[in-house]
C-alpha cells in the first residue's frame, strides 16, 4: 500500500455566522487501524466525519480516502466507506432483515451475494433470531448493532463510527465495544471512531487525536499520549473552594509537585511517584479540609487537561479555560 | 455464542466482496448534485440506479403495508364526498354544462383527483422523518445517485394515489357511474391522477426540505389544497360557476387535472384539452425541479 487509507491535510470548515468548526486539521492512518477522534461535544469530531463521509464539503484543505478525493471523487469514495452516524439510522417500520436487504441493494449487492451477506451480518450481530421482527420496538443497543451491521454489509474498506456508544447503557456499551474490537483485528478495514468517552478511545483505538475547538491538540497512541505526562496524578478533593485555594497556595511551591491544575473542588497534582508524594502532600495540607486523595496513572483526561487547560467535563459544560482558574502552572503564579 | 464461532463469523463477514484491490474502484455513479446534463443522462440509463430506485420505492410501499391507516383514511374522505354529495346534489346535473345526468359519474373523476391531492399533500412527511432519523445521511453515503432518493418519495406518492383513486372509481361504478371513454380515456384519467399527485408530492417534499417542520408543512398544504379544490370544476361544471371563479379555475393546476381526468372518463375530447394536458405536465416538471433544487440545497448545506 503506497498511500494511507485516510489522509487529511489542512481541513477547515466554516459555517455561516461565521463559526469555525474546523481550523485546519491534519492526520492520516492506515488500513487495519482504529483511529479515534476524542474531544468534547462541539470540538469538530462530527464535522470531520461528515466531510470524510461526503456528507459535507470542507471550506479549505483536502481529504483523501484510499487516494480518492472526498469532494471531486465522492461517488468513488462512497463505494469504499460504511457510515454509522450518531443517530441509529434504522428504518423502524422494517425488520432487521429488510433493513439489511435495503442497505445491501443500495450498495449494489444483489441475488445470492446479497442474501449471503444479510445472513452473515445477522449472525455477526447475534440478531438472527430477531431478524423478522420490525425494529421499531427494539432496545437502543439492539438498534445500534443493526446500525453497525448496515454499515458493514458491503465489506467497506473504511468504517465511520460517529459516537457509537453514546446514549447506551453500560451493558450495551460493553457489547458494542467488543463488537468493534472484534471487527478491527484480522480485517484490513480501517475504522474512524469519534467519541467523548475517554475510556472508549483508550480501550479501542490504536491511535487517538485529541480535538478541541476545531484543532488537534495531541495525537499518538494512547500510551504515547499518557507517557507524555510522566509520573502519576494525585487527585485531591477539598471540602470547599476556600480550602482548595489554600491547598493551591501551599502546594504550588512544593518541590514534590511538578504541576497542578484545579477543576471544581478537586486539584490534579502531577508528581514523580504517587505513593511517595502522598505523605508529603498530606503534611503540606495539615489543617486544610481534605475530603479524599486518590492516586491515578495518567488518563487521556489528564492529557486533555494538559493540552487544553480544562477537563473534558468542563469543556462539555461549556466552561472555558479563560474564565476558570484551572490553568495554574507551576511558577506562573506571582 | 462461543469465541471460535464468533471469530469465524467475523472473518467471514469482513471478507471483502469482489476483490481486495484498491484501484479497481471507479466512480460508477455520478452525484446528482453538480452533475452535468450528459452525466445525468448516463445516470438515468444506469441499471444500478434503477435497481436502487426500486429498492427505495419498495421500502415506502412496505411502510404503507405495515401502517396502512393513513392510506385507508385518505380514501374514506373522498368516498364520503362521493356518496354524500352524489345523492344530496344529484339534481345539480340539470344545470347547464354538465356532461352527464349522473352526478356520481360527474364526481368520480374529480374525486379521483381529490384523492390524489389529499394523498400527496403530506408526502414530505416521510422525507422529513427520514431526515430526522438519520436515514437520509445513510442513503447519501451509499453509492446511489442522489436523485433516486428524492425520486423515490415522489414516485411512491404518485403510484399510491393511483391505487387510492382506483377505490373511488370502483365505488362510483358500484353507484352506477360508467366510464365511457374506453381504455385510452381511463389512461388519461390515471395520467392526470399521477401527474397532479406527483406534482403536489414534489411540492410537499420541497416544503419539507425548506421548512423542516411537520406542522409547517401540514399548515401550508391545508391552506392550499381546499381552495384549489373549490376553485376548480371538481364539484361543479364550468358554465355554472360565477365569472370570477371561472377565470381563476382556468389557471388552477387542480382544474387542469380534473378537466383531463373527466374528459378521459367520458371520452369527451374537446378541442382545447391539450392546453390543460400541457399545463399539467409543465406543472409536474416545475414542481419536480423545485423539489430537486431544495434537495440539492439540503445536500450541500451540511
Amino acid at each position: 500500500m503506497t498511500h494511507p487509507l485516510v489522509e487529511v491535510h489542512g481541513l477547515k470548515k466554516t459555517y455561516p455566522g461565521p463559526v469555525e468548526a474546523l481550523r485546519g486539521i491534519d492526520f492520516s492512518f492506515a488500513r487495519g487501524e482504529i483511529f479515534a477522534l476524542l474531544g468534547p461535544n462541539g470540538a469538530g469530531k462530527t464535522t470531520t466525519v461528515r466531510i470524510l463521509a461526503t456528507l459535507s464539503q470542507p471550506s479549505a484543505g483536502r481529504a483523501l480516502i484510499d487516494g480518492h478525493h472526498v469532494v471531486n471523487e465522492a461517488p468513488a469514495v462512497r463505494r469504499l466507506i460504511g457510515y454509522v452516524g450518531q443517530a441509529s439510522a434504522v428504518d423502524e417500520r422494517l425488520t432487521a432483515r429488510e433493513n439489511l436487504m435495503l442497505q445491501g441493494r443500495l450498495q449494489g449487492l444483489a441475488g445470492g451475494v446479497l442474501k449471503r451477506r444479510v445472513e452473515e451480518m445477522l449472525s455477526l450481530i447475534d440478531l438472527a433470531a430477531q431478524a423478522d421482527r420490525p425494529s421499531g420496538g427494539w432496545s437502543g443497543g439492539m438498534r445500534r448493532r443493526l446500525d453497525l451491521a448496515m454499515g458493514l454489509i458491503h465489506g467497506p474498506r473504511l468504517l465511520f463510527l460517529d459516537e457509537p456508544s453514546a446514549g447506551l447503557d453500560p451493558e450495551s456499551r460493553a457489547a458494542i465495544w467488543s463488537e468493534i474490537a472484534d471487527l478491527a483485528h484480522g480485517s484490513g478495514m480501517g475504522i474512524l471512531l469519534t467519541t467523548h468517552y475517554l475510556e472508549e478511545a483508550d480501550r479501542l483505538a490504536d491511535r487517538v487525536a485529541i480535538i478541541d475547538r476545531g484543532t488537534i491538540v495531541a495525537i499518538g497512541t494512547p500510551e504515547e499520549l499518557k507517557s507524555r505526562i510522566a509520573g502519576d496524578v494525585l487527585i485531591v478533593e477539598f471540602a470547599d473552594p476556600a480550602d482548595l485555594a489554600e491547598g493551591v497556595r501551599r502546594l504550588k511551591t512544593n518541590e514534590a509537585v511538578r504541576d497542578l491544575r484545579s477543576s471544581g473542588r478537586t486539584l490534579h497534582l502531577t508528581v514523580e511517584n504517587g505513593a511517595q508524594a502522598i505523605p508529603v502532600v498530606m503534611t503540606a495540607l495539615q489543617g486544610v479540609a481534605v475530603v479524599s486523595i486518590s492516586i491515578q496513572r495518567p488518563t487521556l483526561d489528564d492529557v486533555y487537561l494538559a493540552a487544553t487547560g480544562r477537563t473534558m467535563r468542563e469543556a462539555e459544560a461549556g466552561i472555558g479555560a479563560e474564565n476558570s482558574d484551572s490553568a495554574i502552572r507551576k511558577g506562573e503564579a506571582a | 455464542m462461543n469465541d471460535g464461532m464468533r471469530d469465524d463469523a467475523v472473518s467471514r463477514a469482513l471478507a471483502p466482496i469482489g476483490g481486495d484491490d484498491a484501484d479497481d474502484v471507479a466512480p460508477v455513479h455520478g452525484s446528482a448534485a453538480g452533475a452535468t446534463r450528459k452525466e445525468r443522462e448516463a445516470i438515468a440509463a444506469d441499471p444500478q440506479a434503477l435497481l436502487a430506485l426500486g429498492a427505495l420505492i419498495g421500502r415506502l410501499f412496505l411502510h404503507d403495508r405495515r401502517a396502512p391507516t393513513f392510506v385507508i383514511i385518505n380514501v374514506i374522505q373522498p368516498l364520503i364526498w362521493l356518496l354524500l354529495f352524489g345523492s344530496l346534489f344529484s339534481g345539480v346535473t340539470r344545470l347547464a354544462g354538465f356532461p352527464t345526468d349522473n352526478y356520481f359519474a360527474f364526481l368520480a373523476p374529480g374525486l379521483m383527483v381529490m384523492t390524489s391531492l389529499f394523498g400527496s399533500a403530506f408526502s414530505g412527511m416521510s422525507l422529513l422523518m427520514d431526515e430526522q432519523r438519520g436515514l437520509l445521511d445513510r442513503f447519501f453515503t451509499s453509492p446511489v445517485p442522489h436523485w433516486t432518493i428524492l425520486a423515490s418519495y415522489v414516485l411512491h406518492t404518485a403510484l399510491i394515489v393511483m391505487v387510492q383513486a382506483s377505490v373511488i372509481l370502483l365505488a362510483a361504478m358500484i353507484a352506477g357511474a360508467r366510464p365511457s371513454g374506453g381504455f385510452i380515456g381511463l389512461l388519461a384519467t390515471y395520467g392526470a391522477v399521477f401527474l397532479i399527485g406527483g406534482a403536489v408530492g414534489a411540492l410537499s417534499n420541497a416544503l419539507a426540505l425548506v421548512l423542516k417542520r411537520h406542522d409547517a408543512v401540514i399548515g401550508v398544504m391545508n391552506f392550499m389544497i381546499l381552495p384549489l379544490v373549490f376553485l376548480s370544476t371538481m364539484m361543479i361544471a364550468r358554465p355554472a360557476m360565477p365569472i370570477w371563479m371561472l377565470h381563476i379555475s382556468l389557471i388552477n393546476p387542480v382544474d387542469w387535472a380534473v378537466t383531463v381526468a373527466r374528459a378521459g372518463f367520458f371520452g369527451h375530447w374537446q378541442g382545447d384539452l391539450w392546453r390543460d394536458m400541457i399545463g399539467l405536465a409543465v406543472f409536474f416538471v416545475l414542481m419536480t425541479m423545485l423539489a430537486g433544487r431544495a434537495f440539492r440545497r439540503q445536500r450541500l448545506s451540511g
